[in-house]
């Protein structure tokens, strides 16, 4: 059997694994995306640790949403790269500054 | 309507004759033409003059009581009451009959003199206003009412020593009267607040009444310093009295505001408004003659003006300016009779000076007009021939100016020398001798000038020599109804004024007996013919003859000595002709201090702090906060992701653990 504090180690991985992904990478945009991913993997897992654990079954149902959403994030994003790339020939994070002040 | 109710409404009526005649002459002068203006305010004037004459009969010559009336509440505050109303007394009349007939003599004068310019009505309308403004101070009887006409005259003498507004000199002369004349305002208003804040009313006769009273009454200015009320309210009076009355060290306006017209410099600056300081210690005497340091101030500050400014004349070209330096000279004279509580006699000086000094200066604007508006005294000579009766005139006038007997001068002045004598209060004796030497300054200016403009070979070109002749009857008749009163009323009014019981002014001034200097005099005094023999035997006389004596040398009989004089005493010329530095000094201390101070503050407080500091300041201070953040904001996507990281972490070792 396993403890519901080693899901939670995983999800924290999972987790820190996401966001150094986001603040590491000065590349490629997909790489960001797919770290997103990792997070949002990472709080499924914890919705369902819980779940499981609490014998409540509300977490899983919850993991299908974020499933679902992630799905759509996903394809938006993808969308919202291909539309960069056309107009601005690159998708390397460092070269998104527009925001910049 | 009752005697005392037709008195005053007299009173009222020789008041507002003259704002009439200045209404007419100032909004309709441009309508009317000048011919129809001058008849005008010539008659209304006039009119208002033979009123007087009959008030001075009723009051002074069949003793009718004085009458305290007011017409009207102007300003009603809480227990004060402001009120526009009049005193006719003795003092009040016997002012209102000398002011009148100086202006009337000026009123018509002034047809001659300024015809043809330009602002003949609006002199005109000047001129009658200043009259009615003169008259409100005589009459009032309380001092706020004193205050309004005081301002009324300052701001007409402003309106006509700038007259002629084209010429620089006149803006300036005209800037610098008034603005010593604020100084002293000042001065007035603070005393006139501090008599309403002990008294509670601002009445003359409800003042005096309390003012035994009020002796023990302190005004607490820091610790150990207490002055009485009294003494605190004299001294402020007599600051205003000192830049009206030109007394040293607030006398530099008078000898600019000889830019003026001529019969403006008779009128407001020898005859009239100049003695209104005097006229109103004499009014205010009841309270000075309780403040006796006050008195002492008067005295030293009097016998300075005598003696200093009259040595100032000697040096100058100018023939009005010397005339003006013997007005400043003259009021020392008077301002050293209000100190030795002589106020009859400084009040009879008044008098006597506003006829033979108007009379010098309508006689000098006669010689200006027949000289085409040359002034310089240096450019005249031996006008004698040419212009008799203006010789004749000024010469009754500089021999009533120096106390020659049986002059009018001769006894006013010479009362308030023997006065001055007789006096024990602190600082009598440099009085004294103030203005026992004043007495030979006096004849050494004033035959100086005689001397070179009548006398002495002619130094102007035979051109303008050629064309000069006695102006019209308008010019000299005043002259001539001047020199009248110049020569008779000393010995005329000498003993109702001085020694009859009661004196003309009676119960209107008052004297503490310890202050009462008139006594002894009183003792010697046989009549004014008496008098006027007896005058070869006192010192003052000789002096005089030394003075005239001088003149004639150093002038007419050897002009070379007076430039020895002048190479070897060069020290002295410089001092004089610099006039004892009051106006360097104001120039050094006040105009550039002033500008100095001014400098300071915009250059440091405003410049540095309000702009520097707080306007600009606060602006870059936004602005260098700004380009600080801004670099946190670099647009990229993983800096906001950490920001947002390091964000979560902070707020959970706060909430979870409470660091």
């Amino acid at each position: 059997m396993i403890a519901l504090t080693e899901y939670l180690s995983l999800a924290a991985v999972l987790f820190g694994l996401g966001i150094a992904g986001i603040i590491i990478n000065r590349k490629n945009l997909i790489v960001v995306l797919m770290s997103v991913e990792l997070l949002l993997l990472a709080v499924n897992t914890n919705f369902i640790a819980f779940s499981h654990f609490l014998g409540n079954t509300v977490g899983q149902v919850f993991v299908f949403f974020v499933l679902t959403v992630a799905a759509a994030e996903a394809a938006i994003g993808l969308a919202i790269l291909v539309v960069l790339y056309r107009k601005r020939a690159t998708i390397e994070v460092q070269d998104l500054d527009v925001l910049k002040g | 309507m009752s005697v005392d109710n037709s008195l005053v409404h007299i009173a009222l009526l020789i008041a507002l004759l003259p704002l009439a005649g200045s209404l007419i002459a100032g909004l309709l002068g441009r309508c009317i033409g000048t011919k129809i203006t001058h008849r005008i305010a010539v008659a209304l004037v006039g009119a208002s003059f033979f009123l007087a004459c009959y008030l001075f009969k009723q009051i002074v010559l069949d003793g009718e009581p004085a009458v305290d009336h007011v017409f009207y509440v102007w300003a009603n505050s809480g227990i004060f009451n402001f009120n526009v109303g009049f005193l006719v007394d003795r003092l009040s009349v016997s002012m209102c009959v000398v002011v009148l007939f100086v202006s009337f003599m000026v009123h018509i004068y002034t047809i001659g003199y300024m015809q043809g310019d330009p602002g003949y009505q609006r002199f005109f309308s000047y001129v009658s206003l200043f009259t009615f403004s003169m008259l409100i101070l005589v009459l009032a009887n309380n001092l706020l009412l004193l205050f309004f006409g005081w301002e009324g005259v300052g701001l007409i003498s402003y309106l006509l020593i700038g007259f002629w507004f084209k010429r620089e000199a006149a803006n300036v002369g005209s800037l610098k009267a008034f603005l010593v004349n604020r100084v002293g305002d000042v001065g007035f208003i603070l005393g006139i607040a501090i008599v309403l804040m002990f008294f509670g009313t601002l009445n003359y006769h409800e003042v005096f009444r309390q003012v035994p009273g009020m002796l023990d009454k302190v005004i607490p200015i820091f610790p150990g310093f207490s002055p009485a009320a009294v003494t605190v309210i004299s001294l402020f009076l007599f600051t205003g009295a000192m830049a009206k009355s030109a007394q040293v060290p607030l006398h530099v306006w008078l000898p600019e505001s000889m830019e003026g017209p001529t019969p403006i410099s008779a009128l407001i600056h020898a005859a009239t408004m100049v003695t209104a300081g005097i006229y109103m210690v004499a009014r205010m005497s009841p309270m000075f003659e309780y403040a006796p340091q006050i008195l002492s101030m008067i005295l030293i500050i009097g016998g300075t003006t005598a003696f200093f400014t009259g040595l100032v004349a000697v040096v100058q070209n100018d023939i009005k300016r010397v005339i003006a330096y013997s007005t400043l000279s003259q009021l020392g004279y008077m301002a050293v009779a209000l100190g030795i509580s002589a106020y009859d006699a400084a009040i009879f000086h008044l008098i006597t000076h506003a006829f033979f000094k108007a009379l010098l200066f309508l006689a000098a604007g006669s010689v200006i007009i027949a000289m085409h508006h040359e002034q310089d005294m240096r450019k005249m000579g031996g006008l004698a021939s040419l212009l008799p009766i203006t010789y004749v005139t000024f010469v009754i006038g500089s021999l009533a100016l120096c106390a020659i007997p049986p002059f009018a001068g001769f006894y006013s002045k010479d009362t308030i020398i023997e006065a001055a004598q007789q006096s024990h209060i602190y600082g009598s004796t440099y009085a004294y001798l103030c203005v026992l030497f004043g007495a030979f300054v006096t004849p050494l200016y004033t035959f100086r000038a005689l001397f070179m403009t009548f006398h002495t070979k002619p130094r102007m070109d035979a051109e303008t020599r050629s064309h000069v002749k006695e102006a019209s009857w308008v010019v000299w008749l005043p002259l001539v109804l001047l020199a009248v009163p110049s020569l008779i009323a000393g010995g005329l009014l000498i003993r109702k004024m001085l020694y009859a019981h009661p004196t003309l002014l009676a119960n209107t001034v008052f004297v503490l007996p310890e202050h009462q200097v008139m006594t002894h005099l009183a003792g010697e005094f046989h009549g004014a013919v008496n008098m006027a023999l007896h005058a070869v035997t006192t010192l003052a006389f000789w002096i005089t003859i030394a003075g005239i004596f001088t003149a004639w040398f150093f002038t007419a009989y050897r002009p070379s000595a007076s430039t020895w004089f002048k190479g070897h005493f060069s020290w002295l010329y410089a001092v004089l002709i610099n006039k004892f530095g009051f106006d360097k000094f104001n120039d050094v201390v006040f105009v550039e201090g002033t500008k100095d101070t001014g400098h300071l503050f915009y250059e440091v407080s405003d410049v540095k702090l309000i702009d520097g500091f707080f306007v600009n300041g606060s602006g870059s201070l936004v602005r260098w906060f700004a380009t600080t953040v801004r670099n946190v904001q670099t647009g990229y996507l993983y800096h906001y992701a950490l920001a947002m990281v390091v964000g979560v972490v902070v707020f959970l070792l706060y909430f979870v653990w409470g660091l």
